[in-house]
């Protein structure tokens, strides 16, 4: 399935979950947090939410600024 | 001992005690290197981050140096222009952070980055419901200040001018009614250019100050960090100590002449 991760679109296996598509970004798993279509899947639920075809993922983590 | 404010003089913010009344940003800074400095000679026990999309080519991050530092992340909404943007974005800030404080920014335009009130004001009642401990951005806006105050919120920043601007306090009498009337602690953040807006921010009754752009951006980023930590030490030890009031002719400062 096609799916979109920080506006890049991303093709994973049917049925990945929001952690496997953290981990095509990054290993890590502190300091970063997540949105699925606008909502925020908490950490400890990143390997038991699966993830739509077309769904948008954001991956943030705090940097420089304000 | 007369010659020090005391130590029992602290910021009382969102349920916690800092010695330190000023509040650092990390936007500006050439180099982490820098910023690690500057931050070291401010003394601050707060430092705002940005949220940002992950880098995965990023080398470093400012969480370490803010961890190694022992010093409070607060993290921004920075970038947001409604007020459900800022929502999610503080949102994600906890999850990421483990921490429900949040500096609430919501601008309305890229070119003067001034906030936007009513976005603001929609996104401080939302975020309150939700739990967090909300600071927001504001205009030097005394009405709204008050209104924000009874939203909940643990302090209001007014600005003294726009982002990055230098300006200084552009408006010091409207500091100072939000000073008089609030009940929460009053952050002059933005516009702060030197030392001297520092000082006198906390003259006219500030709790504390926020700056980044006139540290980060300075030629020497670590000696205004110190500059600024001195200048936010004296202004509110003048505002402690009481200033004499003005005068519109001399009065002699020595005895007058006899015989």
């Amino acid at each position: 399935m096609k799916i979109t991760i920080n506006g890049g679109a991303v093709e994973l296996p049917g049925g990945a979950t929001v952690g496997e598509a953290v981990r095509t970004l990054t290993p890590m798993t502190s300091g970063v947090a997540v949105a699925v279509n606008g909502e925020v899947v908490s950490r400890s639920a990143w390997e038991s939410t699966p993830l739509s075809e077309s769904d948008l993922v954001e991956v943030l983590t705090a940097v420089q600024g304000g | 001992m007369e010659a020090e404010v005391g130590m029992d003089d602290v910021l009382a913010l969102g349920g916690e005690k800092f010695a330190s009344r000023l509040i650092m940003g990390t936007g500006g800074a050439p180099s982490l290197d820098v910023l690690e400095e500057a931050l070291e000679e401010s003394g601050t026990e707060i430092t705002t981050v940005a949220m940002r999309r992950l880098d995965p080519a990023a080398r470093g991050s400012v969480l370490d140096v803010l961890r190694r530092k022992g010093i409070k992340v607060l993290p921004n909404t920075a970038g947001c222009f409604t007020a459900g943007e800022a929502v999610l974005t503080a949102r994600l800030a906890r999850e990421a952070l483990e921490t429900n404080w949040v500096k609430l920014e919501v601008i309305a335009d890229e070119r003067t980055l001034l906030p936007d009130p009513i976005e603001t004001f929609d996104a401080a009642e939302r975020l309150v419901a939700d739990g967090f401990v909300v600071l927001p951005y504001i205009g030097d806006d005394p009405a709204l200040a008050r209104r924000l105050e009874q939203a909940g919120c643990a302090a209001v920043m007014p600005l003294g001018a726009p982002i990055g601007s230098g300006l200084g306090i552009r408006n010091p009498h409207n500091i100072e009614l939000i000073v008089e009337s609030a009940g929460v602690p009053v952050i002059l953040d933005a516009g702060i250019g030197t030392a001297s807006d520092a000082a006198l921010a906390m003259e006219l009754g500030c709790d504390a100050v926020l700056l980044a752009s006139a540290v980060t951006r300075a030629q020497r980023p670590g000696l205004m960090a110190a500059a600024m930590r001195h200048a936010v030490t004296a202004g509110r030890a003048a505002r402690i100590a009481g200033r004499i009031p003005m005068r519109r002719y001399a009065e002699a400062s020595s005895p007058s002449r006899t015989a």
